[in-house]
């Protein structure tokens, strides 16, 4: 493959209600901010893929009501609906089609706008299961009790991530919920869906992100500390809950493996320095680390309690605050593409992990996770 | 005029949407109602070429990309593969009060589970692993809820 670059990155911090700006207001500042970050104009970029949910925006074709903000004037403009870490896989392709050097990603959501109950619920077979009701929450509840019974996990394990990246947020200007919070607070929070509770619940959030990626040519003559894409991949499994072992990422283990192989990538417990991980929920953090084969399938939590994955343990994950601290639907994943990017030129502060050289970022589609796009992101070509 | 946006106070626009669907089930998932409806029994789906029973029915087989032509039906009586006891009101709930359970009910005879609503049961009382059977709606209508829920066997 061709290598690509990320020349640039912008992010907005990501707010319980963004009462200030709507839609376009957001990707304007957000693409304004990368393009700073990258030292470019809007010129300078080829196409555009803007990543978006109608129902999330209550508007239909989306993505195109945010165009005018991403400079998509005369230029190629594309959408994707779903995670913004899949939009960017289809920014890279159209770069590796050779048909464009750079490709400007955004991917934006106000979650305050509506109901993310009434949202997730439709994302459910409307023959089979909608009139049920079940929602994204109620979804993964049933994945948390399968995936903490196949190990044996207790709350107060996975309760811990919550502890952790709220902790971690501390040091995010970005992050919603910065939070010194104890594994008791978690377990004393309001119980949602058996066994999850408020605590163990990524927030509502509003946000937008926005990404830069560049062909070597471009890379070079443009940015002055490009991060390569050394792999990308992305999997789906069934669209049923029920057709799935909930307990297994297969998904998630496919994709993370064709990645490592584009990356040359071994054994992922020695060669990644930091990953951002789709913490939707406490669970997931441990279940998509396993997935992503950086421990063995049940051993996330025990890793976990051992400090293998705090700001200065041997594999920091979401050193940003994660999803937990501040969840845009959409743009989550791009957010953790750019905290990578932060980590890997030496920018990201109190978290920095020194030496960060690889980085693995995550993003995810459909109840349950049910597909996968993971990124690995090097420090050098 | 005002130049500072600083001095504005942003405004809401309070708006909803509202879309009638009509979405023809199918005729997988009609022969799947029709089947409770005259023998409350559960229609599945097989798989000829991997073996595989499918409930919900549906026209093609996932893991091996073809159609599944054979139906084999099923008492629905099954075992909880997995389930959550929803204590928040969450608004997908709709009119259901919590606590409302939900359960991935894995039929016997079907290799794959089905979404539904636990009753007659105390919610700490549920466990993975747990016989249920489904209790079939009085009036059926063509609609998922023609299983009004399943309960302990
Ligand atoms: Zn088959």
């Amino acid at each position: 493959m061709e290598n690509i670059a990320i020349i640039g990155i912008g992010m907005i911090p990501i707010k319980a209600n963004y009462k200030t700006h709507n839609f376009a207001d957001m990707a304007w500042e957000t693409v304004n901010a990368a393009l700073a970050d990258a030292g470019i104009s809007i010129k300078d970029v080829d196409n555009v893929i803007t990543t978006s949910n109608d129902f999330w925006d209550g508007r239909t074709i989306s993505c195109m009501a945010v165009g005018d903000a991403s400079g998509v004037r005369e230029k190629n403009c594309s959408c994707v609906e779903g995670d913004g870490t899949f939009g960017a896989f289809y920014g890279m392709a159209r770069i590796l089609s050779g048909s464009y050097g750079t490709t400007l990603v955004t991917g934006h959501t106000k979650g305050s706008e509506s109901i993310s109950s009434l949202i997730t619920n439709a994302a459910f077979d409307p023959i089979y299961e909608r009139a049920l009701g079940p929602d994204m929450i109620s979804g993964c509840a049933m994945q948390a009790r399968a995936y903490m019974e196949k190990h044996g996990l207790t709350s107060r394990q996975t309760a811990l991530v919550s502890v952790k990246n709220h902790g971690n947020a501390k040091h995010n200007p970005y992050a919603q919920l910065p939070m010194d919070i104890s594994v008791d607070d978690v377990l004393a929070s309001e119980m949602i869906a058996d066994p999850l509770r408020k605590l163990d619940c990524s927030p509502v959030s509003d946000g937008c992100c926005a990404i830069i990626l560049a062909n070597e040519e471009k890379a070079k003559k443009l940015c002055k500390k490009p991060v390569w894409v050394k792999g990308a991949a992305f999997t789906s499994d069934a669209y049923f809950l029920g057709d799935r072992d909930l307990a297994d990422p297969r998904s998630l283990v496919a994709a993370a493996k064709k990645a490592y192989a584009m990356a040359g990538i071994t054994d992922p417990t020695k060669q990644i320095d930091i990953a951002e991980v789709y913490d939707a929920f406490s669970y997931q953090e441990l279940m998509w680390l396993e997935g992503l084969g950086i421990c063995e399938p049940g051993q996330a939590a025990s890793l976990l309690e051992k400090g293998d994955f705090a700001v200065n343990g041997k594999l920091p994950v979401n050193a940003s605050g994660g999803l937990l601290s501040g969840h845009p639907v959409i743009a989550a994943g791009l957010y953790r593409i750019a905290e990578c990017v932060r980590q890997l030129r030496g920018e990201a502060g109190a978290v920095q992990k020194d030496g960060a050289k690889t980085a693995v970022a995550q993003g995810l589609n459909g109840v349950a996770g049910q597909s996968h796009c993971v990124w690995v992101l090097g420090a050098d070509k | 005029m005002e130049q500072d946006l600083s001095k504005v106070t942003p405004l809401v626009y309070e708006s909803r949407i509202g879309v009638p669907y009509n979405w023809w089930a199918g005729k997988t998932a009609s022969r799947f109602f029709e089947t409770i409806a005259h023998d409350k029994k559960l229609a599945a789906t097989k798989c000829d070429k991997c073996g595989k029973v499918f409930v919900p029915p549906r026209k093609t087989c996932p893991e091996c990309f073809v159609d599944t032509n054979s139906w084999v039906s099923l008492s629905g009586e099954g075992t909880v593969v997995t389930f959550t006891v929803v204590t928040r009101k969450l608004a997908a709930l709709g009119k259901r009060n919590p606590p409302v359970i939900f359960a991935l009910i894995r039929p016997d005879g079907a290799d794959t589970a089905m979404l539904h609503i636990l009753d007659n049961i105390a919610p700490e009382k549920v466990h993975t692993g747990l016989a249920v059977k489904p209790v079939f709606s009085e009036n059926p209508k063509g609609h998922i809820t023609d299983i009004s829920h399943f309960e302990p066997v």
